[in-house]
């Protein structure tokens, strides 16, 4: 269970950094959500697969169960969905934005904050 | 309940069962009055009129807390407060120790002084956007990754603060300002995810979040664990948002697009936050990867020195020379962390604080340079001696402090810095740190020459001058106001200059709880745990105790 989802979590990266190479920014938009679905498998993973057994300790008994699942990745991985997609909802406002100012989603060509051709600083008075 | 236990069951073995002693709530009162006073101001956003003194007051009670907590670390050790009752490291912790109480303390001081250059920089168009909640939210977000004592929580702060500093970045919609925007959020995204997948790698190796359990834990690991691929993750990633070379590039990007007393903040909070995660998670959890990648960082941090300051030589924009100047500062710091000696990470503790005030105050002199001339290019600027010669001398004070030049705050941690490399017999490392030090005071120099010195902009005849008023700025009342927290911070420079002695203390202090961090693991997880942790290799290699480097710098000024 674990190589299967290694070898998915290792797709969804190859994904995602093919797609933030990208120069236009709705790719690496969509890169950027691929890459927090890998981080997010990639916590669960790490926190060992178990199947089935959910994390809560029966009425009557004080200890838990030794194959219980344990829940701290999913507070984690819980955690980190909800800053995911609050930063997407925050990125995709940002590059809409920018592309109606801008004109353009190529980050190649957004040079207003640094102009190519800025003259050389001043060599004497 | 079905089945309770007719006993009462002892939980002394897994939860507080005492309340924590009253000043011990200083280690989360920062993040209470950021968080609260925040809450307060977002519902007051379209009350402009009592935004800017009320975020003033809740910024002047934070330096208060960050006063009283640095005071009571340096008194008793460091202070652990745990979230939910559940004993580390099982809950969250909050633990500060010197280091993290120090730089509270002077985060809180920059956005206070911010705050109040604010009030005259920041219009009531820019206050319904929302300045101030931002700035007060930031804090809560820098303050809080300086305070926890959890990785995961760490990273949280991290996300808090990226996303205030957002709000603060795109303030006001210009096209520059999407434009650096759309390229600070992006890079700054990717740096904390990688973060997070070091913090998910790091927990399926050692099985805990809590920073004290992961420095003991991280020392028993057997040979050959992933522990060093896990470090060069959290390098990648803290360099990343350390502005570090070569991704450091967002920077220079963005820095100079915002308005200026946001720039002021940026440069003195955000970059700093990350070499102080770096600090605390290469020196204090993984020493033993750090030693293995000492000589890239080494290399890392040269290049970032010199490599900002020639990019601060080849800007006129001077906004854009401050932003170069920030990677160049960045630099130093991570020359500090790769020597790993208690002198090299004094140096870079003082660095860091010396840089958090003078390229604040050094951003905000710029901006008032801007409103007097009404230009933001070494072309343009001109005849400010004659206008304003109070100013040309605060210019000159925060230029040789951001050189190293004595009798500043620069002076010091470069000093330290110096001494250490030569110590550590990285020769090359200090001469790096003196060539970027000389190349820092012509970049410097060359803006105080071109917008003080000289009679007006480019084109003026030699021997004229040219006094006319045309600025955006008239009211004396307005200049006077922003005059204010310049000196407030120019006078924090000198005093750190001139009285050392404190600072090198505490700079030592923050130094040696990194590197010997028993009492750091003793205060969250007990002392047991703090004699089992065995990874203190490198206390043994250099057995200069705080005070002896202290007094090596001293003696080091004499000669």
């Amino acid at each position: 269970m674990e190589v299967a989802l290694s070898a998915l979590i290792g797709i969804f990266f190859m994904t995602a950094v093919y797609l933030m190479l990208s120069p236009h920014i709705i790719r690496i938009l969509l890169g950027v959500v691929v890459l927090g679905n890998a981080v997010n498998l990639l916590i669960f993973t790490n926190g060992r697969l178990t199947r089935e057994v959910p994390p809560i300790v029966p009425d009557d008994v004080i200890v838990a169960a030794p194959t219980i699942a344990n829940p701290l990745p999913q507070a984690l991985v819980l955690t980190a969905i909800v800053i995911s997609f609050s930063f997407f909802a925050f990125l995709l406002t940002l590059a809409y934005r920018a592309y109606q100012e801008l004109d353009t989603d190529d980050t190649d060509t957004m040079r207003i904050a640094e102009p190519a051709d800025e003259a050389a600083p001043p060599t004497g008075y | 309940m079905a089945g309770k236990p007719t006993e009462p069951v002892d939980i002394t073995g897994a939860m507080v069962t005492q309340a924590p002693a009253l000043a011990d709530w200083l280690v989360v009162a920062p993040i209470i009055i950021c968080l609260l006073g925040g809450a307060f101001l977002l519902a007051q956003r379209k009350n402009t009129a009592i935004q800017g003194r009320t975020a003033v007051a809740i910024l002047a009670l934070l330096v208060v807390a960050a006063v009283g907590l640095l005071v009571h670390v340096l008194n008793n050790g460091p202070i652990v407060m745990t979230m939910g009752r559940w004993l580390p490291p099982f809950g969250i912790s909050f633990a500060v120790d010197v280091l993290g109480a120090l730089l509270v303390l002077v985060g809180a001081l920059v956005a206070f002084f911010c705050c109040l250059y604010a009030l005259t920089e920041i219009d009531t168009e820019h206050r319904r956007y929302g300045f101030f909640p931002f700035l007060v939210l930031l804090m809560a977000g820098v303050s809080g990754a300086f305070l926890t004592g959890d990785i995961f929580n760490l990273y949280v702060w991290f996300e808090v603060l990226l996303i205030a500093s957002f709000g603060l970045l795109i303030l006001g919609n210009e096209k520059a300002q999407l434009d650096g925007a759309v390229k600070y959020a992006f890079l700054n995204l990717i740096a904390t995810t990688l973060f997070l997948i070091a913090t998910g790698y790091l927990y399926g190796l050692v099985g805990t979040l809590n920073m004290a359990d992961i420095a003991v834990r991280v020392a028993e690991l057997p040979d050959g664990a992933p522990i060093n691929t896990i470090a060069a993750l959290y390098l990648l990633a803290f360099a990343m948002k350390a502005a570090a070379f070569p991704v450091f590039s967002w920077l220079p990007a963005s820095y100079h697009t915002p308005r200026i007393v946001v720039s002021a903040v940026f440069a003195g909070l955000l970059t700093k936050v990350g070499v102080y995660a770096l600090l605390r998670t290469l020196v204090m959890l993984m020493p033993a990867s750090l030693a293995v990648f000492a000589d890239i960082l080494a290399w890392i941090a040269g290049a970032t020195m010199l490599i900002g300051v020639l990019g601060a030589l080849a800007q006129s924009d001077i906004r854009r020379t401050m932003g170069y100047l920030v990677v160049s500062g960045i630099g130093s710091m991570l020359a500090g962390v790769a020597l790993m000696s208690d002198l090299g990470l004094m140096g870079s503790i003082m660095y860091a604080v010396h840089s958090m005030i003078v390229m604040t105050a050094l951003y905000m002199t710029c901006g008032l340079m801007i409103h007097r001339t009404g230009s933001h290019d070494l072309r343009g600027l001109g005849g400010l001696y004659g206008k304003d010669p109070f100013l040309s001398a605060i210019f000159l004070i925060l230029a040789f402090a951001i050189s190293g030049l004595p009798p500043f705050s620069g002076f010091w941690p470069k000093l330290t810095l110096v001494q250490a490399s030569l110590s550590g017999g990285d020769g090359w490392l200090a001469a790096a740190i003196l060539v970027t030090g000389f190349l820092t005071t012509i970049a410097v120099g060359r803006i105080w020459v071109m917008s003080f010195w000289r009679g007006g902009p480019s084109g003026t005849p030699d021997g004229e001058s040219i006094t006319q008023e045309a600025m955006p700025l008239s009211d004396p009342a307005d200049r006077r106001d922003m005059l204010f927290p310049i000196i407030g911070l120019t006078a924090l420079v000198i005093a750190l200059g001139f009285l050392p002695r404190p600072y090198l203390n505490v700079a030592a202090g923050g130094a040696g709880g990194l590197l010997y961090s028993e009492s750091y693991i003793g205060s969250v997880l007990g002392t047991e745990a703090a004699d089992a942790a065995i990874g203190q290799e490198l206390a043994t290699e250099t057995e200069a105790p705080e005070d002896n480097s202290a007094e090596g710098s001293q003696s080091g000024d004499g000669s």
